[in-house]
């Protein structure tokens, strides 16, 4: 009898897999919100560090569900279009670190700065711009976020420096930790560990991989960056801790990224096939999320299903626009090299071409 | 006023005009080792007058941040000859930042300034003069001025303009220059090169300290030779006045380029061929 009540009582709490019969998604009650554990952070030079629990409520997992989804959908799209020389130049995917921008941005504030290398089209989505926009950047269209001048490296939006081409070698990086804790600058300098430098693991390229303690003296975490709550915790914390005034952190993401370092590299030769397949079906942080609220009973799968049909349509829609959408006119080329009044003129690819170059 | 006293006194009307304005750089706070900041500090306070680390890829890297948020943002590098490290963040950061982003941010607002040239006594490492390697990279202006009255001038002017700028002064006439200098602000305009003085036998171009030199040849030339010389300070590097120079050659039929930094490359071979072009 209590075998059968305790049986019983397991079904009802949801934790079973999907129901039988179902009709209409609408007509279930969900929870509203689930507390989940968190992998505990290792902490430098910290006392305490973020929460081992947090709440997630149903609204934000699926708000959260759909930005991850749409941007591995959108880099999967970038992958297809790169491949049939749609996008051309050079294109750095995210597919694997969705939990990292998703969840980051969970974290923070709109009115927060950020930042980023060029592996950026995944911040430059959750820091507000369109899939089109972002689609139509890859392509270099006018419809772009740079108008089509900057590409995968260069988009930029409200307190969203980029994308940026050119990188923080070691050097700059310490000179950057030694002026922020010197001035106590609230900022989180953030590093997306995913194993590997272009085609260098870490442990040939860092004489301490222990990057969350490479700051010396500025405090750090090392995070599990496939765990999206994990990732919101965290940078939570971080965020809490600059904005008290105390200086800069350091926040490490423990990550993975499916492709290569960009579209010119298979991404095999420095790595095995193996590896990826285990971190795709072991670490996966959409299929985290999904598992966990379906578990929690915070969404259905065909819930969830309905979503990933929606995101793919976006996508589609982005697509389209982004492969229809004029470049932008020849003259463009010269903009905003000088800022200048009258005109400043710039010359071509020969004596005979001429741009002008205003702001 | 000597020539640090002009740039004091530039520096002190853009803070007095400007509230966003701050300088930074090694030693700034105390007055700086050319004495160029002196005063500065206690008229306007720790937080906009204020030294930064030994590091002058973080000076500049600093000033293009404040720079794009808005600030006008004056650094100083102690030493042209320690812009070095900073060359990745003025050609890649500064140069390109507003062309990158498609006008959606620039750092504008940023100037940088640096002693430059030869003093005698400098050596390796107090005495290069490295505007050619600048002279390289769109983006930027590249101004040297000759004297205190040109350099308060100019300055003002880099200060102002929308795009960052590389501001040299010759240490050797920080304090060996003196003229009359006005007290309120004023500006000359970049990329307009001085005829300072007409001739009509050969046009001699140079920029900051070289003019004098130049001046002195063209007066032993009158003087030894009866042959009368078109004196010209080229003031801003890049961009450069294409036109004056031309116009004076033109007249001349005769080039001469003078400058202190070495041969190959140096920017002299850029007008020279641009003339005979």
């Amino acid at each position: 009898m209590r075998k059968m009540l305790a049986a019983v009582s397991r079904v009802l709490s949801g934790v079973a897999q999907k129901p039988a019969s179902r009709v209409l998604v609408a007509s279930r009650n969900f929870a509203n919100d689930a507390t989940f554990e968190i992998k505990k952070c290792d902490l430098h030079r910290l006392e305490e560090g973020p929460p081992v629990t947090t709440v997630l409520t149903r609204e934000d997992g699926l708000r959260y569900y759909r930005m991850m989804q749409t941007v591995r959908r959108m880099e999967l799209k970038a992958d297809q279009l790169y491949k049939q020389k749609i996008i051309r130049g050079f294109c750095h995917l995210c597919d694997g670190q969705e939990a990292c921008c998703v969840g980051l941005e969970a974290g923070i504030n709109p009115t927060d700065h950020l930042i980023t290398a060029y592996r950026a089209h995944g911040f430059t989505f959750t820091r507000g711009l369109s899939v089109r926009e972002i689609l139509a950047e890859l392509t270099g269209r006018r419809g772009g976020c740079a108008k089509g001048k900057g590409g995968s490296m260069h988009m930029y939006a409200k307190n969203f420096y980029g994308g940026n081409g050119i990188v923080g070698a070691q050097g700059q990086i310490f000179e950057a930790y030694n002026m922020a804790a010197l001035w106590k600058l609230p900022c989180i300098f953030i590093c997306e560990n995913n194993r590997y430098g272009m085609g260098t693991s870490v442990e040939r390229a860092a004489a301490s991989t222990d990057y969350y303690k490479r700051g010396d003296f500025i405090p750090g975490l090392r995070v599990d960056g496939m765990d999206i709550l994990c990732v919101r915790e965290a940078t939570r914390f971080a965020a809490a801790y600059c904005r008290s005034g105390k200086g800069p952190i350091l926040m490490e993401l423990q990550t993975y990224r499916y492709h290569g370092h960009s579209m010119s590299d298979p991404g095999v030769s420095y790595r095995t096939r193996e590896e990826i397949q285990e971190v795709r079906s072991k670490s996966d942080p959409i299929m985290l999320l999904k598992d966990r609220m379906v578990n929690s009973n915070l969404a259905s799968v065909e819930e969830l299903k309905e979503i990933d049909v929606e995101v793919r349509k976006e996508i589609e829609d982005a697509a389209q626009f982004a492969t229809a959408d004029p470049e932008p006119p020849l003259e463009e080329l010269g903009y905003h090299i000088y800022s200048s009044d009258p005109p400043f003129e710039v010359r071509g690819a020969n004596q005979w071409i001429k741009f002008k170059s205003i702001s | 006023m000597n020539l640090f006293q002009a740039i004091t006194s530039a520096l002190d009307n853009s803070l007095a005009k400007d509230p966003t304005a701050v300088i930074f750089g090694e030693d700034v706070a105390f007055g700086g080792v050319f004495r160029c900041t002196v005063g500065l500090r206690d008229k306007y306070g720790k937080d906009r007058v204020f030294n930064t680390p030994l590091c002058e890829q973080g000076i500049v890297g600093f000033g293009i941040g404040i720079a794009v948020t808005g600030a006008t943002a004056i650094a100083e590098i102690q030493f042209a000859d320690y812009i070095f490290p900073a060359f990745d963040q003025i050609v890649n950061e500064a140069a390109k930042y507003r062309y990158r982003s498609g006008d959606l941010f620039n750092c504008g607002s940023l100037t940088i300034r640096a002693p430059w040239g030869c003093v005698g006594h400098g050596a390796l490492y107090h005495s290069q003069s490295p505007e050619a390697f600048f002279a390289h990279c769109p983006g930027i202006k590249v101004v040297v001025p000759r004297s205190p009255f040109q350099a308060k001038g100019l300055l003002l002017s880099c200060i102002e303009d929308k795009n960052p700028c590389i501001f040299f002064e010759p240490k050797i006439l920080y304090r060996a220059a003196v003229e009359q200098v006005p007290v309120e602000p004023y500006s000359i305009p970049l990329s307009q090169a001085e005829v300072v003085q007409e001739g009509s036998d050969v046009t001699l171009v140079a920029w900051g300290t070289q003019v004098h030199v130049i001046r002195e040849v063209a007066s032993m030339a009158q003087e030894k030779l009866g042959v009368s010389c078109e004196v010209i300070d080229l003031r801003t590097i890049l961009p450069w006045d294409m036109d004056t120079v031309c116009k004076s050659v033109i007249k001349t039929g005769r080039l001469l380029i003078s400058h202190e930094a070495p041969l190959t490359g140096g920017f002299a071979s850029e007008i020279s061929s641009t003339v005979q072009y």
